[in-house]
């Protein structure tokens, strides 16, 4: 017979490496998120078995990136980045085109998406490359630094995928802020962004007229500003999942119409639903109450992640734990916002929460490092 | 920054590599205190420590940002869910409201004098959403207990659901009767998920009259719906199930489908309109006037009769499409609903090909009808004059390679316009020996030879104008890919790599008849806007920018080169099918091989299987003056082209020149047979 300290160790052994914390806060979210997409995806249950799938996959996923050292991240870093960036050419070259997008490598067997690669590869490689350079940074390193993230942010936003690129770019720019980008750079951009944000705002209809063309942006990506900022000039398009996701959040009120009682869900008038617009579901069946507990879970998330990088004992682990909790921050603010209608349209699904096997992945994936690097930070500590 | 900046920057110093003293000079010049800095341990101990806290002070900032948006959302449920949540909760209490896309009408489409060929009738259907039915079978079998269902509608059907998404609503039944609506309505509280809903269909009530230009419509499949998103044309397709897919239906898709309406509508809980709100009226789409005489175009397909082939008839000074028949055909109508499955297997397997549109995507060598361009290359060059007469054997050498005449024992005293007239290979075995093969392809381009002629319908073949540079880039290998002077030698009299659609040989006969006039073939020819057809607009499309808009050859020779044409209908190989026209006009035969014969063998139509059998070609304009007709016509291994193609052009040609209508539709039968007599036998040999 087992006794009880064996079957202690034999825990800590094969689960010691994940963090408590981060480990107790996914597995809230992921019942919350199983809890919705059953509500989601009722008419087509077997969505809702494909995640279960999804999620063990991924979980595995977590648990094998959190027995790999940071050491051997670094290692890896250029490599992956390099193979990256050479797999996007690839795409931009011979990809296949699907719903009018060239994203996808088709490799005969099966086909891959190399832009999700970039969404880890990009912040262990700023990671690296600051690490490298550490205490000798000048501004120059910077430039290079932005022509690393910008290379693949350009191909993938030419692709197109806004929402990638955006996460891509994030995960970037979170790497180089926290490297110690000057307050002086930081501060006119960030201010020159809020200045156009409210001029955007403020002369929308101009600008929203079709003559008008957008320097440097697709017809659709344009049209989907636009769309925001006046839902109703395209109620039969891309308006109306402003519109109806909208409605489905105001209309969850305090409290929420109760688990598999939202109206707008089950009268089909959301689109997406079980994907990028599933916290319109959540919202409206459980209501600001359950908004603000999902809010919180994701704070914890995030703040557990943040105090693993303040922790960390080298460059590199602060700056990839950093940036991968920064990303969790992107994803919920870019996806919640997009579906209570204050930021535009784009392709980002609701972290652990958001049916799909891909992302869930390469967001565990992303769990597993910050779990790592929490874990070998007293072996690297001399 | 700020903070690494007061540590002294010096690559020595901090790297963490071995220092390489590679150009110890320079580095001790500018490092002359460098043995004497402290202990390097405790200021790298210092160091980590600051850049710990200045991490640290950069993730308090994060936090800040985090709690900066999070508040954002916050305020923003606050403002949706507390604030505002009357507003909403009645919206999602209306949602009940809805919005019902509303389908344009599909603009018909016309012949040049007004005849309808495409239009539009409204008729109940029978509709399944998959997703909303449970036993699919079963529910069908009870259904068909209340409306005829046959087994071709469940087939379609099939078919149908397997092409679109799960949730689409799909037609198990069209088109059906009074009695049949009103049986369903009595039950239809037993079907969850089966309604029935009035549509506009499409109907092509001349059938398979010109099928292969108007083309048909079907219901829109998965890849046209990522085409319509790719184009973000997808919300304008919201009420609509029909898309163009071929032909003038698919290529004036923009025209035809109009702008979707939408209303605003109450409905009651169970998704029931119930009052409507608002209404925003659909725009139907444009009509077109097509630029087809269907009354030629009726002549030209029965004349081609069971036999495969193609006929182009064009207007040579306004590229205008007057005819376009390919044989055989197929209904367009049986496509418009889905087509069943075994149409469809019989319509795509059958070896005659009727789907294929001929005079746009089937390539076939020009033979003899070839010659006359070759001779104006031969003009143009100035390899040859009109007078330079050749002595023909019967017969062109080549290495040890004889290239053979049709005519055994040969012409005799050959000049130019007698190598048209009696279509002799040997004079121009030699020319395109003479001209070699990249002058050809130079003077051939212009008429459009090996070129997309640019006309108005999607899917037009480029055919083979063949060049060193074409050889060069069709082949893999090197040994493939030279080009032998042989090889010239027949292109001359238009077989070898030749080969050209019977639209570009037509439009090809046109610049000719036109003087080297180039235009742009094209079908429609008018667009009247839907909502006041007063308003039209005439389709004239410019040759494209870059390409010539009339032929760069001396209109002496152009004139030269019609003339001999004329000359073919008066005394040559087209004399006896053209005998007592009361217009003038020229014409050229022409016979392309399918079957090589091999050297030192006859060609025996009776021994060769009927699709080894050679393509009869022939191509003419009339009157010679200022003509208004050119024209080509292909019969596939239809044999001598002046037997089986010529009537058929000259049925056209009475048509549109004498306005004579032939007596009765129908195939024209082969004229001669095989001739006797010295005249005659020049007469059938091209």
């Amino acid at each position: 017979m087992i006794n009880a300290a064996q079957l202690k160790r034999g825990w800590r052994l094969a689960f010691g490496q994940l963090d408590a914390t981060l480990l107790a806060t996914i597995v809230i979210l992921l019942c919350m998120g199983m809890t919705v997409l059953y509500s989601a995806t009722y008419d087509t249950p077997a969505r809702f078995y494909d995640q279960m799938r999804n999620i063990a996959v991924a979980m595995l996923v977590m648990w094998v990136a959190a027995q790999v050292p940071p050491q051997t991240l670094m290692r890896v870093a250029l490599p992956i980045y390099t193979v990256g960036v050479a797999l996007l050419i690839a795409v931009a070259m011979f990809g296949a085109v699907r719903k009018g997008a060239r994203r996808w490598l088709d490799l005969g067997v099966t086909s891959i998406q190399p832009s999700e690669i970039m969404k880890i590869a990009m912040p262990l490689t700023l990671a690296w490359y600051f690490h490298k350079r550490e205490a000798l940074v000048r501004t120059r390193d910077y430039i290079l630094a932005g022509f690393l993230l910008l290379l693949p942010v350009g191909l993938i936003a030419k692709q197109p995928d806004l929402g990638t690129a955006i996460l891509v770019f994030a995960a970037g720019l979170y790497v180089i802020f926290f490297a110690g980008l000057s307050w002086k750079l930081i501060l006119p951009v960030f201010t020159a962004a809020l200045i156009g944000l409210g001029c955007v705002l403020y002369f929308g209809d101009q600008i929203c007229e079709p003559e008008v063309q957008w320097p440097g942006m697709h017809d659709y990506q344009k049209h989907r500003i636009c769309t925001l900022l006046d839902p109703s000039t395209d109620p039969l398009g891309k308006g109306f999942h402003t519109i109806q996701s909208t409605i489905a959040v105001g209309s969850g009120g305090a409290t929420g119409k109760g688990w598999l009682k939202g109206t707008q869900t089950h009268l089909e008038f959301i689109p997406e639903r079980h994907t990028d617009f599933i916290f319109a579901v959540y919202s409206e069946e459980f209501g600001l109450v359950g908004n603000c507990a999902l809010l919180l879970l994701y704070l914890c998330l995030i703040g557990r992640g943040l105090v693993i990088a303040a922790n960390a004992p080298t460059m590199f682990a602060r700056l990839l734990a950093g940036s991968i909790s920064m990303i969790f921050f992107t994803y919920t603010f870019v996806n919640m916002g997009m579906v209570s209608g204050v930021l535009p349209v784009v392709g980002v699904p609701l972290p652990l929460v958001s049916y799909g096997g891909t992302a869930l992945v390469t967001l565990f994936l992303g769990l597993g490092i910050l779990m790592s690097v929490q874990n070998h930070r007293k072996l690297v500590q001399t | 920054m700020g903070k690494l900046r007061s540590i002294p920057r010096h690559p020595l110093y901090l790297s963490r590599r071995p220092v390489q003293f590679r150009k110890p000079h320079r580095l001790l010049f500018r490092n002359r205190e460098l043995p004497n800095l402290p202990g390097r341990g405790a200021t790298e101990l210092k160091n980590a420590e600051k850049e710990i806290s200045a991490f640290r002070l950069r993730v308090v900032f994060a936090t800040l940002l985090i709690f900066a948006c999070f508040s954002v959302l916050f305020g923003r449920f606050l403002y949706l869910q507390v604030l505002n949540y009357d507003e909403y909760q009645s919206a999602a209490e209306d949602n009940r409201i809805s919005i019902l896309p509303i389908a344009p009408n599909r603009g018909l489409i016309y012949d040049r004098n007004g005849v309808v060929l495409a239009r539009n009738y409204s008729a109940y259907t029978l509709e399944i959403t998959p997703s909303k039915v449970s036993d699919l079978e079963a529910t069908i079998d009870e259904l068909a207990k209340l409306v005829d269902v046959s087994p071709k509608d469940r087939k379609r059907f099939g078919k149908l659901m397997s092409e679109s998404k799960n949730f689409d609503s799909l037609p198990i039944r069209t088109r059906l009767t009074d009695e049949e609506v009103a049986r369903f309505a009595a039950n239809r509280w037993r079907f969850k998920g089966v309604e029935i809903k009035a549509r506009l269909f499409r109907q092509y009530p001349l059938g398979e009259t010109a099928a292969h230009v108007l083309g048909y419509i079907g219901r829109i499949s998965e890849k046209d719906q990522d085409r319509l998103e790719e184009q973000s044309l997808d919300s304008n397709y919201k009420g609509s199930e029909y898309i163009g897919k071929i032909g003038i239906e698919q290529s004036y898709e923009k025209e035809l489908h109009g702008q979707t309406g939408f209303e605003q509508v109450e409905v009651d809980a169970g998704g029931r309109a119930v009052r409507t709100l608002s209404r925003t009226p659909p725009v139907s789409g444009n009509n077109l006037t097509l630029t087809i005489d269907i009354e030629l175009q009726k002549i030209a397909e029965a004349a081609l009769g069971d036999r495969k082939g193609a006929v182009v008839a064009i207007d040579p000074y306004s590229g205008e499409v007057l005819a376009f028949a390919s044989r055989p055909a197929f209904d367009p109508n049986l496509f418009v609903d889905g087509i069943d499955s075994s149409n469809w297997d019989a319509l795509n397997n059958s070896p005659d090909k009727p789907l294929l549109n001929r005079p746009l995507r089937g390539a076939y060598p020009p033979g003899s009808t070839f010659k006359p361009f070759m001779a104006l290359a031969g003009l143009a060059t100035g390899k040859r004059t009109p007078e330079q007469a050749i002595n023909d054997p019967g017969y062109f050498n080549f290495g040890n390679h004889r290239f053979r005449d049709d005519k055994a024992g040969g012409h005799g005293l050959v000049d130019m316009y007698k190598s048209i007239v009696v279509s002799c290979d040997t004079y121009y075995y030699m020319l395109a020996n003479d001209l070699g093969i990249d002058n050809i392809s130079k003077y051939m381009a212009p008429f459009g030879f090996g070129q997309l002629t640019g006309i108005d319908i999607d899917g037009e073949l480029t055919g083979v104008l063949p060049s060193v540079a074409w050889k060069q880039a069709r082949f893999k290998t090197p040994a493939l890919q030279k080009w032998y002077a042989g090889e010239t030698i027949s292109v001359g009299i238009g077989q070898g790599y030749n080969a050209y659609t019977p639209l570009q040989m037509a439009h090809a006969v046109a610049t000719l008849a036109a003087d080297g006039l180039i235009k742009v073939p094209h079908l429609v020819r008018t667009i009247e806007d839907a909502r006041d057809t007063t308003k039209r607009r005439l389709n004239d499309p410019p040759v494209p920018a870059g390409k010539p808009t009339r032929i760069d050859i001396k209109p002496e020779y152009i004139a030269f080169v019609k003339n001999a044409m004329a000359g073919v209908v008066k005394e040559g190989t087209g004399a006896r099918v053209f005998a007592g026209a009361t217009y003038t006009s020229g014409g050229k035969t022409g016979t392309a091989q399918v079957f090589t014969v091999r050297q030192n063998e006859k060609y025996n139509e009776k021994h060769i299987a009927q699709n080894l059998r050679d393509h009869a070609w022939y191509t003419a304009f009339a009157p010679v003056d200022h003509p208004k007709i050119a024209v080509a016509v292909l019969v596939e291994n239809g044999g001598f082209g002046a037997s089986s193609a010529a009537p058929i052009a000259r049925l056209l040609l009475d048509y549109v020149v004498a306005g004579k209508r032939p007596d009765k539709l129908g195939a024209v039968p082969e004229v001669g047979g095989v001739a006797s007599g010295g005249a005659d036998v020049e007469a059938e040999s091209d």
